[in-house]
């Protein structure tokens, strides 16, 4: 009998030690913030488009943070899902359709000669890349412009375009080498160059 | 201090926990995808079997031997591991977050982790003292440690290698892991402890 | 060979890995330079070089003369580009360029007439007249960028960066590459004009020494250059056939064995390389005063009837040097721009030749047969033996395949010079080169894009940073209105307590009236000056009492050192004490004056009209010469009721006191429309 009350007792007063080593624990390395945050804003392509819907690139990083989907968001595209796979060891999923497409990257043009310049665009740029001021000419500065689309909708008159960005000679990449692996005698033939 | 030299060489290399005794496997596994993380875990995992083994060695000499209930040591020796693993996690959250959110669900498993209990109930087992607990403790983690950068280097160039699509992922894991146990059983014999 | 050995007095050392292509060197080194015919069209673009593209200084329809400068630098790290040959401009537009990708870019067309007339040259025949300033300068406006194949500015590498001493100009006359052979006849033909440019460049580096890096499969060319470097301080060093030992690293530590740093160039360990070709170019420049719009270029291949060496004006399309060589095309077509290691092949026939266009090949199919297609790597590590610049290629393979940019960039990605030794060696045939090149510019395009949402990232906080502060101020000047409306109304309860404070202050009639009119003067002035919260109109009304009172005061003091001399010390005393309240009372009153400047004037300022016009300022003009006019009257009427008739005295001297407050009201207001008014108009 008297060796059951000792085992309870001797239980409990390990629970008791250890609870309060825990307590004290707990207090003491008690985490503010969160710096994984700014890790994972950093990944992110700052479009502000609220595509994922959040408002903001910061909100879905915070989301993130807490345990949210990587694939939410349409700009960064496939690189960015896989960053932030990397980033947080889980697995690259494929991106939510739900909440758009990737598709190229977009600067918004605004058709000058349509613009009434009633501001509403300038309102709406997350980035403040649309230069101009009421009654006067509005005009998107290109190289700012993350083509997040949200003044596409404000303007009244329906003057502004998204058109593919094309950076020219600086924008050229080298293609990725072909990895099919294949046998010798699968090769295609060769291609000859067009003549001019 | 030969005593703890042989002690360091045999649970190290000799008698292994991963790879020779097959203890603790899961986290070896499941965190071995990275270097960093495998070095944080290994890190982590040597802090709480090192101070799980000598609390729980006292545990035992001071509470449980004294009043005849040695039959508690099972449950109060997971009790002892529970903690260090959730005071570890509380550390490891407060200054590293991003390795906390990596380690993610296998930080609270190394309460689960039997090579940490078996290195409790061995040290009785075995009726070392003090400081061989301490030692024991110790090597074990290092064994664990070295067997997890290793090997979790070794996953990382596999990873981007031209592996067969049926052996991708986990598989060419195990055998990789089954070649390294292969590889320690070169030890056997060195040191009989 | 005697003369090779004794050439190389100097030590030569090595560089890791290597390869030995078969050379083909003598398909095409065993004819002279030939002149090429002038095309019916030059093709010049506006970057023939790294950095900036030029800026386009001539119109459709220009006529040019032969070396006339066309597009202009832009900025330090740019070249000019100028005319080959006189003619007219025909036309400004996108054309084909030299490059990898096929694209366009701006060139500028230039139909050559036949006269080929040179413009105005600046010749000088002894550089030595000229300052180090001068020869850059001369450097420069010829417009002559590396012709070894980078096309950096040479006129930048002419002076070395942060004066440090250059212990080792070497000259590279390596040309390691098989196939092109344009230096080696170049030395073989023009040695003392390449000895002479040397010359012009050591003179503005003022180096240590000078080598010219040779390889021993030219003795004809080491022969040439030894007897023209007789009697100057060049030495030539002849050092054995490998491939690529003309990089510049690699030639920099055959020669002196020292290793340039990962990141860093030649200049930062004292060392700068020139090719023997940008030399001549550069004596030509400061000799004759010639820009650079022509060099010599490898037409090689079986498919080239007629190869060998021709020296072409920039902007020839490569059509018409296909014409006139006797090229036949093979089939399927290749043409290759550069050599077979590091060229690239041509997507279209009419691009032009540009300042770093070395080499034209055009193989046959067994001559040069196509790679086979690549097969799994089996991890033999001959790509790591043949690197020369020591890294891991097989590494960087697997990385730049698992698109593991990160561990690229860590294991010395881009310290790749593309040389394609690993390539050449690889026995799975695996096209290492492509890989590296596609992961550069895939690491290239993310640092850009990190950049690029940095920039999104500071200017949106930035916008959420200028909102809050915007809705801030709205709340303060919402606050601020309401804070004046509260203190407009407490305002007013007190100046009703306080015009019962007046009523209520008790006359003693048993002291002196002077006396007693002091005191309650001093504690009327008191209660004024406590309520510091009261607005400008009755603190500019408190001025003015206390100045009336002061005034009074005064007379009283003079009256009294006429009559009553026993209270002359009182009044002085009293006089003082005027004199420091009045000073108070307009300072308060300018304070207050200058703080309703500043926020929007409140209801209580009711002398500012809402729409102030330059009517109402004549009108505030009279009001105010009206009542300095008055005052005038009252001050003569008093002077002159002090002389005749004393019991007026008193009533005179109020009359006057209160006309002196009006005459500052009306001054005051007149101030104030001024300056409001000026605010609107501004």
């Amino acid at each position: 009998m008297s060796l059951i009350t000792t085992a309870i007792l001797a239980l409990a007063a390990l629970a008791i030690a250890f609870g309060a080593l825990l307590g004290f624990a707990a207090i003491r390395f008690r985490v503010e913030g969160n710096p994984l945050v700014d890790q994972i804003d950093g990944i992110l392509p700052q479009t502000q488009c609220g595509q994922c819907g959040h408002p903001g690139c910061r909100p879905y990083a915070e989301g993130i943070a807490n345990g949210e989907d990587i694939n939410k968001c349409p700009p960064g595209g496939e690189s960015t899902i896989q960053a932030l796979a990397d980033l947080l060891d889980v697995e690259p999923m494929a991106l939510d359709a739900e909440h758009g497409e990737e598709t190229v990257k977009k600067v918004a043009i605004i058709r000058e000669d349509e613009c009434i310049g009633c501001t509403k665009c300038i309102q709406a740029c997350p980035v403040d890349a649309i230069l101009g001021a009421a009654k006067h000419m509005h005009t998107v500065i290109e190289s700012e412009c993350t083509g997040c689309d949200l003044c596409v909708e404000p303007c009244p008159v329906d003057c502004i375009d998204m058109v593919p960005v094309d950076a020219g000679l600086a924008g050229w990449k080298w293609n990725s080498p072909s990895q099919s692996n294949i046998i010798a005698t699968d090769a295609q033939p060769f291609k000859s160059i067009s003549a001019a | 201090m030969t005593d703890y030299l042989l002690i360091l060489i045999s649970t190290i290399l000799v008698n292994n926990f991963v790879l020779v005794q097959f203890l603790g496997l899961c986290p070896f596994m499941g965190v071995s995808n990275k270097l960093e993380t495998a070095m944080g875990m290994s890190l982590a995992t040597t802090f709480v079997l090192t101070l799980s083994s000598v609390c729980s060695y006292l545990v035992y000499t001071f509470l449980l031997a004294p009043f005849g209930i040695e039959y508690l040591q099972t449950i109060s020796f997971i009790l002892v591991i529970a903690v260090v693993v959730q005071f570890t996690e509380m550390v490891v959250r407060k200054t590293s977050p991003l390795l906390y959110r990596v380690l993610g669900i296998f930080l609270p498993l190394i309460t689960t982790n039997c090579a940490v209990l078996g290195v409790a109930l061995l040290n009785i087992k075995k009726q070392n003292g003090f400081i061989e607990s301490i030692m024991y403790g110790f090597g074990a983690a290092v064994g664990f440690a070295l067997v997890l950068v290793l090997f979790s280097a070794m996953r990382e160039r596999i990873t981007v290698a031209d592996v067969p699509t049926p052996f991708k992922g986990s598989a060419i894991g195990m055998i990789t892991a089954g070649l390294m146990s292969l590889a320690f059983m070169g030890f056997t014999g060195l040191v009989n402890i | 060979m005697s003369s090779l050995i004794a050439s190389t007095s100097r030590r030569v050392f090595d560089f890791h890995g290597g390869i030995h292509p078969s050379e083909h060197k003598s398909d095409s080194n065993q004819t002279t330079i030939s002149r090429a015919p002038i095309p019916p069209e030059l093709i010049l673009p506006v970057q023939q070089h790294i950095g900036k593209p030029a800026i386009i200084t001539v119109a459709v329809g220009d006529k040019v003369l032969k070396g006339q400068r066309i597009a202009q630098a832009d900025g330090f790290v740019s070249t000019h580009v100028h005319a080959p040959t006189s003619g007219t401009i025909v036309d400004i537009g996108d054309r084909p360029i030299p490059h990898p990708s096929g694209m366009t870019e701006l060139c500028v067309i230039l139909a050559p007439d036949s006269e080929d007339k040179w413009c105005e040259l600046e010749p000088e025949e002894h550089y030595e007249n000229l300052s180090i300033e001068a020869i850059q300068s001369k450097v420069r406006a010829a417009g002559i960028a590396g012709m070894g194949g980078a096309g950096f500015p040479t006129d930048i590498k002419l002076q070395p960066p942060q004066q440090d001493k250059v212990a080792t100009l070497i000259l590279n006359a390596a040309e390691c590459e098989p196939y092109i052979t344009a230096d080696d006849r170049l030395m073989r033909e023009r040695a003392d004009e390449i000895v002479k440019g040397i010359e012009i460049i050591a003179y503005a580096l003022q180096p240590g020494e000078c080598l010219i890096g040779i390889e021993d499969n030219k003795p004809e060319a080491v022969a040439a250059l030894n007897s023209a470097v007789k009697g100057t301080r060049i030495e030539v060093v002849v050092v054995p056939t490998k491939y690529p030992s003309g990089g510049e690293k690699q030639l920099i530590k055959l020669l002196t064995d020292k290793e340039v740093p990962s990141g860093k160039i030649p200049a930062d360990i004292g060392i700068v390389c020139q090719n023997v070709a940008t030399a001549a170019a550069v004596y030509r420049a400061v000799r004759f005063g010639e820009p650079l719009i022509s060099r010599i270029t490898t037409l090689t291949g079986q498919q080239f009837n007629q190869a060998g060496n021709v020296e072409v004006l920039l902007g020839t399309p490569i059509s018409w040097l296909l014409e006139n060589y006797g090229y036949q095309p093979s089939n399927p077509e290749r043409l290759i721009l550069g050599g077979p290691m590091m060229g690239y092949a041509l997507h279209d026939r009419d691009t032009p030749v540009i300042k770093t266009t070395n080499c034209i090949l055009a193989p046959a199919n067994d001559e040069l047969p196509l790679s086979d297609p690549a097969q799994a790597c089996i991890r033999c590590g001959l790509c790591a033996d043949a690197c020369p610049a020591e890294l891991l290629p097989q590494q960087l393979y697997w990385f730049a395949r698992a698109q593991e940019h990160e561990k690229a960039e860590h294991h010395n990605l881009f310290d790749c010079i593309e040389c394609g030794a690993c390539s050449y060696v690889c026995p799975s045939s695996i096209p290492l080169v492509h890989y590296y090149r596609h992961a550069k510019s895939e690491i290239k395009q993310q640092r850009l894009d990190h950049e690029k949402s940095d920039r999104a990232r500071i200017r949106f906080e930035a916008r959420v940073e200028r909102l809050e502060r915007e809705q801030a101020e709205k709340e303060a000047k919402r606050q601020a209105r309401a804070d004046a409306a509260a203190k407009a109304q407490a305002e007013k309860a007190l100046a009703a307590k306080n015009e019962e404070n007046k009523d209520a202050m008790p006359a003693n009639s048993g002291v002196d009236p002077k006396q007693a009119a002091i005191e309650a003067a001093l504690a009327r002035k008191s209660t004024v000056q406590q309520d510091k919260t009261s607005s400008p109109a009755e603190l500019k009304e408190a001025w003015g009492k206390a100045q009336a009172k002061l005034d009074k005061m005064l007379d009283a003091l003079d009256n009294a050192k006429e009559n009553a001399p026993e209270q002359v010390e009182k009044l002085t005393r009293a006089v003082e004490k005027n004199q420091v309240r009045v000073n108070q009372a307009k300072q308060s009153y300018e304070k207050s004056q200058s703080e309703n400047a500043a926020t929007p004037s409140t209801a209580i300022n009711s002398n500012a009209a809402p729409a102030l016009s330059q009517a109402d300022i004549s009108q505030l003009e009279t009001n105010l010469a009206k009542a300095e006019a008055k005052l005038a009257n009252m001050s003569d009427s008093l002077t002159q009721a002090k002389q005749d008739q004393p019991e007026l005295v008193e009533k005179l001297e109020r009359a006057v006191a209160k006309n002196k407050v009006r005459v500052q009201a009306a001054n005051q207001a007149l101030l104030d429309a001024r300056a409001t008014l000026k605010q609107e108009e501004g």
